[in-house]
């Protein structure tokens, strides 16, 4: 049953993702796909929080699962990065291309060593 | 003015059913492969896949000209719910994170550093090959024009 779950909750994690990513759109102009950015490191600090309740405040497995395999994998992702990236090396914008990929990495990874820590040190 | 895209209930609803899939298809890789001495395969596997099949789906819809209801239905449920819902960031980030706090440092900075090469290797495949496509279907359709 944790697969109904976790696909129900990956399909509320896109459908966030879908207007969020519109909301954005709309109100920022220029090439630079913010949006995604935006998306994926949100996403990335709320995994962090739910790993970080798991590993230090007994957040259970089934829970885990269903909102951070289902709702922040559904929510954030890899592929529209790469092909926002891409997009920017098509138009010849190569050093936006290298500040989208890495920058969404390093972000991506800071934030989600945020979320633990916050937890870590609420939990203490 | 019509509503936007990302407010009509319709398409809303079609991302999250595209999404429901992609992510099930993702769990059901990540509970069948297993990190194998560390390194999380299935995520990697999951990102480099979704990566291709989206620049190979988002290049061919594109060079169909004006995007129809029925293009764009196929580029929200299959692209940014399916494919969208298949790949995942925040995963990729947390377990590089737990790599670096648990001392495995090198592995940590070579899956993401290979997760991000194969990535934008493979989405720029997909799109290289979507145009190939279209150009060798143009090329068939001129000739039988010409003949």
């Amino acid at each position: 049953m944790t697969i109904v779950l976790v696909a129900v909750m990956g399909g509320v994690g896109a459908a966030t993702r879908f207007v969020v990513d519109g909301l954005v759109r709309s109100r920022t102009r220029g090439a630079f796909p913010l949006a995604t950015v935006l998306i994926n490191v949100s996403g990335s600090l709320l995994l962090g929080i739910l790993t970080g309740a798991a590993l230090f405040g007994g957040l259970g497995p089934t829970v885990l699962l269903a909102c951070g395999t289902g709702f922040c994998g559904g929510y954030t992702t890899f592929s529209t990065a790469m092909v926002d990236t891409v997009r920017l090396v098509q138009a010849g914008e190569t050093r936006r291309a290298v500040l989208n990929v890495l920058g969404t990495a390093v972000l991506a990874v800071a934030a989600a060593a945020l979320g633990i820590l916050i937890v870590q040190a609420l939990v203490r | 003015m019509a509503r936007p895209v990302h407010l009509d209930p319709a398409l809303v609803l079609l991302v999250a059913a595209g999404g429901a899939l992609g992510t099930a298809a993702r769990y059901l890789l990540i509970t069948a492969v297993p990190p194998h001495d560390g390194w999380p395969v299935a995520t990697l596997v999951a990102n480099v896949t979704g990566a291709f099949l989206l620049g190979l789906l988002l290049e061919t819809l594109v060079r169909r000209g004006t995007e129809t209801l029925g293009v764009r239905q196929v580029r929200l449920g299959a692209g940014t719910g399916f494919l969208g819902g298949f790949t995942t960031f925040s995963t990729l980030a947390v377990e590089t994170e737990r790599h670096l706090a648990d001392g495995a440092v090198g592995q940590g900075l070579v899956y993401v550093a290979a997760s991000l090469v194969l990535g934008l290797g493979a989405c720029l495949g997909g799109v290289v090959l979507a145009a190939a496509r279209q150009r060798r279907k143009a090329d068939r359709a001129s000739r039988a024009e010409a003949s």
